[in-house]
């Protein structure tokens, strides 16, 4: 009896204890701090805008979401009425009208003008989000199994590797995160047009970060385009998005936005620190290529 | 107007079949030569049940791997992540999933069953095509189940997209080939068995039965057919192609050749999209019949019904490419394929307002059939608006490949089609089988199935806008509490579907025997297969039934 007891106050206080996580996840998604761009713990919505393009995508999707909330809502209280008030207990006789033109020329108008609001601010975006006509700077990245290179090309051909650190490389103090933190960060400057340029070196993989509202495949033998303009400094992260071999879930992208100051510094010291890289690069690439 | 109205001419059909000769073969001709359309129909049904069960053994491999971040279950002797098993376990899950279970069980089974029934013919147009259909399938997948293990197996996600599934880059052994060979004998059964369903439809229809007066079932085995013999060669050819590139040294997917690794995609995707709607346009059909005859009223606006179907299968041929709206296609080619996505909308949103409109004054009994019809309405409709959200190429760039993904085409799918599986399977057991299953045994599954499933993948929607990619052995661990989540509703839909099994058995071996029309279907929802015995009479219809 005792023994039962103590059990189900244990499993109450896990219960309440996850509650409260719930509730604190529930304020830290709606106040997340500007330097936490990682995913939360029980975070219900999209990571937090760290773009314009990042932006307008949450305006859209909030707008959806009260839509599409409110028509499976509707569906639902529609069902509902009808298990209630047409049950064979309360209306014993069913009743045989089987057309009704009104409400069928209803519901084909009503969803295409639905639609419809929706369609135009969706365009909106599409074409917002395509490519920058004249850009700050440009961001070269090649996907490969199961690294990121990056370049420079405005930068004196700036280039290194980014490979996932191992769980035992994962420093919490440096706030390192485990799958999401790389050995090479990228080091990008805010309010700054930066295009992306993407191609694949092997395989198909997806450059993605969230917060940026990002996603472009880099496809061998295809050159593809996208385009930021960070606008709070911070580290933001992103996974590859498109099956690419055994490590897929391996193979993250960390980005390090800073003031345009600092990214001088940093051109400064990367062109150190990266300087022999090409050399590092070939016996990587050879190796593809022999396998 | 409807098909409904056939009850009155037919009850003289066929109650006393078993009278006469049945010519009822033993049991090697029977079950392994056979050309007779329930029997085919009842091998095709073990089989998508067998199917299913594998496939479901791999969902919970995988929810048991993800319960928790880092790697516990899924690794290489030292203890390192097995990123590869884990690709091949997800691969062949969608695999079996699509081509194995929702298929065959749709299709071959409940098709091939209450077509013919339904349209009051004797049987299927070529009875021999049939059984090649069947037993085309059963080697497709044991080859698909080979291509799991040999070699390696198979880790390049159902899609199967080069370079990756080509050669070079991990899946030189023979596993891929062995996939694509299985595909390929699973579309050849699909393409024969479609162009007999045509074929019976247009052909064998009873006096009287014009088009207009199909039941829904029918229309929509009738619209599938159609959209698998003009999509499954598009995939037969693409993978074709993959196996010339990956054996022959042709270079169709190879940029180095002068290839493309996306025309691969664009050929997948046009075969893949009508694949979504062969899924589930016979599950709107089934969904019709019980909804019709459990709320004991004719369908809603039959037509708009019947011709929301055709509109569906049309359209979702110039859909494709908004599964590749992160590949880098021209700003003008995804403002059309969002344009054209959205409008699926509008049909879809015909029928679901159409079965409510059939149920809206019926006296409508929940039997375990209703339950799940009602079910797949609620949940196919959760499925349906996050299409829509997905449909935006805009929006889709932050959802394209995440979880958010997963939980969208598993509400419509095993929330979906899964559902009117179920829901076809209570409402025809008696029918097939002659025995009844147990009431609160329905009851049971269905609410286990039903909170468990939704357990599983509403989560995942917080994964996947959170940003959790899809195809990952491993997530970060911010993701973990959904995830979890997640798990333990897998583990109640296995219970459930375990539970299932028992009820399976337990009806064909002591459910109550059940007489010809069990649901007690009104004559304005009546169907033919109402009118013959349970089990139907091996040879139905000795005298042609005349449908007014």
């Amino acid at each position: 009896m005792g023994l039962s007891i103590r059990i189900k106050t244990k499993k109450t206080m896990k219960t309440l204890k996850n509650f409260g996580y719930l509730l604190a996840a529930l304020v830290t998604v709606w106040a997340m701090p500007a330097t936490a761009q990682a995913p939360q713990p029980w975070q219900l919505n999209l990571q937090e805008a760290a773009t314009p393009m990042a932006k307008r995508m949450g305006d859209f999707h909030d707008m959806l979401l009260w839509i599409i909330a409110a028509i499976a809502l509707f569906v639902l209280v529609l069902l509902v009425w009808v298990v209630i008030r047409y049950n064979s207990k309360v209306n014993p006789e069913p009743s045989q009208f089987t057309h009704n033109v009104l409400i069928e020329v209803l519901w084909t108008v009503i969803p295409v003008a639905i639609l419809v609001v929706i369609a135009i601010p969706s365009f909106q975006l599409l074409y917002y989000q395509d490519r920058i006509e004249e850009p700050d700077m440009t961001l070269k990245v090649t996907g490969r199994q199961w690294y990121w290179d990056y370049e420079y090309p405005d930068h004196e051909g700036i280039a290194f590797s980014s490979y996932a650190l191992a769980e035992d490389e994962i420093d919490p103090a440096k706030n390192q995160i485990r799958l999401l933190s790389t050995d090479n960060v990228v080091v990008l400057p805010v309010d700054t047009n930066i295009q992306i340029l993407m191609t694949g070196g092997d395989v198909i993989h997806s450059w993605t970060v969230p917060a940026f509202g990002v996603k472009i495949d880099a496809i061998p033998g295809r050159l593809n385009e996208t385009w930021v303009r960070i606008e709070k400094p911070g580290t933001y992260y992103g996974q590859c998005s498109e099956i690419c071999g055994k490590d897929h879930a391996f193979m993250p992208i960390e980005v390090r936005a800073v003031t345009k100051e600092e990214f001088e510094q940093w051109l400064v010291t990367a062109k150190e620190e990266f300087a022999s890289i090409d050399a590092g690069f070939q016996p990587i690439r050879t190796a593809f290529l022999q396998e | 107007m409807n098909a409904a109205n056939t009850a009155t001419a037919t009850a003289t059909a066929d109650d006393h079949g078993h009278d006469h000769d049945d010519h009822k073969p033993g049991f090697f001709a029977r079950w392994f030569m056979s050309t007779n359309h329930k029997d085919i129909g009842t091998l095709y049904i073990i089989f998508s049940i067998i199917a299913g069960l594998i496939g479901g053994l791999f969902s919970m491999y995988m929810r048991l791997e993800l319960q928790e971040p880092g790697v516990q279950f899924m690794t290489m002797e030292d203890g390192s992540p097995d990123g590869h098993l884990w690709n091949v376990i997800i691969t062949a899950h969608g695999l079996i999933m699509v081509f194995f279970v929702v298929m065959p069980g749709l299709i071959g089974g409940f098709g091939n069953w209450f077509v013919p029934l339904m349209i009051g013919a004797p049987d299927m147009a070529f009875p021999r095509l049939n059984n090649i259909s069947f037993w085309l399938i059963v080697p497709a997948f044991l080859l698909l189940l080979g291509s799991a293990v040999v070699g390696g197996g198979a880790g390049t996600g159902w899609t199967i997209y080069p370079p990756l599934s080509s050669t070079g880059y991990g899946h030189d052994a023979i596993a891929v080939d062995m996939a694509i060979f299985a595909l390929h004998l699973a579309g050849a059964s699909s393409i024969l068995g479609a162009a007999n369903f045509i074929t019976t439809i247009f052909n064998m229809r009873a006096p009287g039965m014009t088009l207009h007066k199909m039941p829904l079932f029918v229309w929509a085995m009738l619209v599938t057919a159609f959209l698998l013999v003009l999509a499954v060669p598009v995939l037969g050819g693409a993978i074709t192609m993959l196996l010339t590139d990956r054996n022959f040294g042709t270079d169709f997917f190879d940029y180095a050749g002068g290839g493309d690794p996306l025309l691969f995609q664009h050929l997948f995707w046009f075969f893949g999209h009508p694949e979504v709607y062969i899924m589930i346009l016979p599950a709107f059909g089934i969904i019709s019949q019980i909804v019709s005859t459990f709320s004991k009223k004719a369908i809603f606006g039959y037509l708009g019904m019947a011709y929301a179907m055709v509109a569906i299968g049309f359209v979702g041929f110039v859909v494709w490419a908004h599964h590749m709206y992160t590949v880098g296609m021209d700003v003008n080619v995804r403002a059309y394929f969002t344009a054209a996505t959205l409008i699926i909308a509008v049909p879809t949103g015909i029928k679901i307002f159409s079965w409510i409109a059939t149920m809206w004054g019926g006296s409508i009994e929940f039997k375990t059939p209703m339950l799940w019809a009602i079910g797949f309405i609620f949940l196919f409709t959760v499925g349906g608006v996050t299409g829509v959200v997905l449909a935006n190429a805009g929006m889709d760039v932050a959802l394209h490949d995440t979880y958010y993904v997963v939980a969208h085409f598993h509400y419509v799918l095993s929330l979906g089609a899964v559902f009117a599986l179920f829901a076809g399977f209570y409402y025809w057991i008696g029918k097939m089988s002659g025995r009844q299953y147990p009431e609160w045994m329905g009851c049971v599954h269905f609410w286990m199935t039903f909170i468990g499933v939704n357990t599983v993948f509403f989560p995942q929607h917080f994964l996947g806008l959170a940003g959790m990619p899809r195809r990952y052995i491993d997530y970060p661990d911010a993701y973990e509490g959904w995830n979890m989540v997640s798990s333990y509703g897998a583990y109640l839909t296995g219970a459930a579907t375990v539970f299932f099994v028992f009820v399976v058995f337990y009806t064909l071996f002591f459910g109550r025997r059940v007489e010809a029309n069990y649901w007690n279907a009104q004559p304005q929802s009546l169907t033919l297969e109402w009118t013959v015995s349970s089990p139907p009479p091996f040879h139905q219809f000795d005298i042609q039934p005349a449908v007014k």
